[in-house]
């Protein structure tokens, strides 16, 4: 019965978790899926023009990079992601032309420029942003209203130049003016919620970040609830800052993280020239996460833990 | 409990956790390899053609860490040959041809009231015991630590899926897993014994229970992957944690599995040495089974006492589908074998880049960061492994189970072992 059948003869362990990459990526897809309709609904068609330029632009670059590097692509989602996120983090009027350069910017040079997905350094969607904000501030910073499309300030905004506050309610659902799919809490929650309970990403990192930054304005006598729900905090903070690649490994590494990227965006709020913050936030923590890594290393088991200073590297 | 960090929980396959276990037929030839534990190989005792019975010592050594083998049935040695074990290894080997009487020859029974710590430790010895939990250390090495301990944790948690030779064990000869646990606990001087069982077999918590009712006490675990691992058994019962390089002594306690358990009582109290043992057949096969198995059984042999394999057989792994080893050709049941596992059609994923998702750090029960190991291990930085700790991998593979790039990530840890021992010389 053994001897007759080709066998395969592969290392142990023999059984593996359903879970592969391309699962987890299209879960987080999904789990987007709330706040890029809440996008559409609120912004319009052009909404999801904007949404559907980014997403392919992305693939293709993708596909065309990885030839360039002589490496296989396969359709494992994240391109997909990125194009998406970066999508849901423009504002709602801009040309279809931003999508297109701002998701090729974020792939070529934010992914395969690293070598690829797991190499990267930064979230290639902040990339995106980044670049895109510093070539075209004006279009970058050009806001409608929901629904009507009329030209507006952002809460943030209106807050930073000492107008009054929108309601939390508005702020909750996502009435307010500001990129795509970034003005909903609720519907970036649900997302977030969904990815938690699946344990596709930690708790702790949107936890240390929102948190952060609620209680260090509050600290600072400002509306804490104002800060966590205005602007891009709850996307960054469940999609941005959780971002397998570029973010850290363990749970310890993941609260520091998600400290400094809070304490970031209150700097910058309330010091630096703009109103917002996240984008920024999360490149420069980005920055640090090998850092992290390095000294979050957990303690090995039958081992004492050395503290920091006592390490030689 | 303090339970323990890490972990996986692989869905529960107990296919034959209610049958009760059959006693194979004799098979008509046995392959008896010399050397079945972690040690020294056995010398033969026997030369080809020579006739032996059942429980007649055929190998020993006089190395310090060995234990010797005896035949499993009687009948006539036709051949004195290496022949691969089922963890890969070639080892000489005694074939015998089975006469199908099965004439025993066994030891005179002891009183373990009366006998010596010695004459007890001798018996175990001489009965060729080893862990049958899987890695299969000498038992009487174990028995006789250079330390003192205060406990003996009798392991009855059987992680791994698929297997459920111990539980069966328990349930159908508990009995004599507390009497042998007794014998272990004289002979180690020890006053607490521990039955640990995970509460997926709660049939057999209660039953031991009952047994041991004034000998010890049963702790019920959690469900979880590898808590059969001695570390992680210690700090999920105790909470003692052994140390880096350490054994359990270190900590107090010795760990022993209720297999093992059981053949002490065979050796004290009825005079046998250590020849059969109950090895769980599942998978794709027509009928799975728990079979009660002379030593040197071929493979092929159990399968075909199963009904024959069903399906296209991709792959026949000795032990459990966590750490069990794939064999390509049939080899025999040795001591350490707890099951026969048949698979079929496996869909072999493809390795893609490490995506740095930190599930491998999450599931490793020694707190490793693994993937970090295999960029260290690829980059053939050794130096650095040793500062991430690979030697204090067990190889459990949970890791690799949970990882969702596919990467084989024990099997570049290995690769990694052999290279850092290579450094080192
Ligand atoms: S195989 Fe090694 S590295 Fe992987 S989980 Fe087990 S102990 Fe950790
Ligand atoms: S589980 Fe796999 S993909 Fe995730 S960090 Fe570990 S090695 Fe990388």
């Amino acid at each position: 019965m053994i001897p007759e059948t080709k066998l395969q003869v592969s290392p142990s362990p023999h059984i593996k978790d359903r879970v592969s990459v391309r699962r987890i990526m299209f879960t987080v897809v999904l789990a987007l899926m709330p706040a890029t309709l809440c996008g559409i609904y609120l912004f319009g068609l052009h909404a999801l023009f904007v949404i559907v330029v980014s997403v392919s632009s992305a693939v293709v670059s993708e596909f065309l990079g990885y030839r360039v590097m002589g490496k296989k692509f396969t359709m494992d989602g994240s391109a997909v992601i990125t194009g998406l996120l970066l999508a849901l983090c423009l504002p709602p009027s801009v040309p279809l032309w931003i999508p297109a350069v701002g998701s090729s910017f974020a792939i070529l040079v934010g992914k395969c420029a690293f070598g690829g997905l797991g190499q990267n350094i930064f979230n290639p969607a902040l990339v995106g942003r980044a670049f895109l904000s510093l070539s075209w501030p004006a279009l970058m910073t050009t806001w409608v209203s929901p629904f009507e499309g009329v030209s507006t300030a952002t809460p943030l905004g209106t807050w930073k130049t000492g107008g009054g506050y929108a309601s939390y309610s508005d702020l909750f659902l996502g009435r307010v003016a500001g990129c795509i799919g970034e003005t909903s809490a609720l519907a970036i929650l649900i997302g977030g919620l969904l990815l938690i309970a699946l344990k596709y990403i930690d708790w702790k990192t949107p936890v240390s970040y929102i948190g952060t930054v609620g209680l260090l304005m509050f600290l600072l006598g400002q509306d804490p609830l104002f800060h966590i729900l205005a602007g891009g905090l709850f996307l960054g903070a469940f999609f941005m800052a959780t971002d397998y690649v570029t973010t850290p490994l363990t749970g310890k590494g993941r609260v520091i993280f998600g400290f400094g990227a809070g304490l970031l965006v209150v700097v910058i709020r309330m010091y630096g020239g703009m109103p917002e913050g996240v984008t920024y936030s999360i490149l420069i923590m980005n920055a640090f996460t090998p850092l992290i890594d390095r000294y979050t290393k957990p303690r090995v088991y039958g081992t004492v833990r050395k503290r920091w200073w006592e390490r030689k590297k | 409990m303090s339970g323990f960090k890490g972990g996986v929980h692989p869905k529960i396959q107990k296919l034959t956790g209610y049958k009760k276990t059959e006693v194979l037929p004799l098979p008509p030839r046995v392959v008896i390899p010399l050397r079945q534990h972690l040690g020294a190989p056995c010398d033969p005792l026997v030369e080809k053609g020579a006739q032996v019975k059942t429980g007649q010592k055929i190998g020993d050594s006089t190395a310090p860490v060995s234990a010797p083998v005896h035949a499993s049935i009687s009948g006539t040695v036709v051949e004195l040959s290496p022949k691969r074990l089922p963890t890969g290894e070639k080892v000489l080997s005694v074939i015998i041809d089975s006469d199908g009487k099965d004439e025993w020859i066994k030891m005179p029974a002891l009183d373990p009231e009366k006998s010596s710590r010695e004459e007890l430790l001798q018996r175990v010895r001489e009965a060729g015991i080893v862990g049958m939990g899987g890695a299969g250390f000498p038992t009487h090495i174990k028995l006789n630590p250079p330390k003192k301990v205060d406990t003996l944790l009798i392991n009855g948690v059987e992680c791994e899926p698929y297997i459920t030779a111990d539980h069966r064990l328990m349930l159908e000869e508990g009995e004599k897993v507390v009497e042998g646990a007794k014998i272990m606990a004289k002979i180690l001087g020890v006053e607490r014994i521990l039955i640990a069982i995970e509460d997926n077999k709660p049939d057999a918590i209660e039953h031991m229970q009952k047994l041991s009712e004034g000998v010890g006490r049963v702790v019920k675990l959690k469900t979880k992957y590898p808590q059969g691992d001695e570390r992680h058994l210690l700090k999920a019962v105790l909470g003692r944690e052994v140390p880096a390089g350490g054994l359990p002594f270190d900590v107090g306690a010795v760990v022993q599995n209720v297999g093992t358990a059981k053949a002490v009582y065979d050796a004290v109290k009825l005079g046998i040495p250590l020849v059969e043992r109950i090895v769980t057949v599942t998978g794709e096969v027509a009928e799975p089974k728990n079979l009660r198995v002379r030593v040197g059984t071929p493979f092929t042999y159990l399968l075909q006492q199963c009904g024959g394999t069903v399906g296209k057989v991709r792959k026949v792994v000795a032990g459990g589908p966590m750490m069990g080893f794939a064999v390509h050709e049939d080899v025999p049941v040795i001591k350490t074998t707890g099951c026969v596992l048949v698979m079929g059609e496996v869909k072999e994923e493809e390795e893609g880049p490490c995506i740095r998702c930190g599930r491998c750090i999450e599931a490793c029960p020694m707190s490793l960061m693994p993937t970090h190991l295999v960029k260290l291990v690829r980059a053939k930085d050794f130096e650095a492994c040793l500062q991430y700790n690979l030697l204090s991998c067990d190889e459990c593979g949970c890791c690799a189970y949970v990882c969702p790039s596919k990467i084989p990530i024990v099997h570049v840890i290995r690769e990694g072992k052999k290279g850092v021992r290579r450094l080192r010389k």
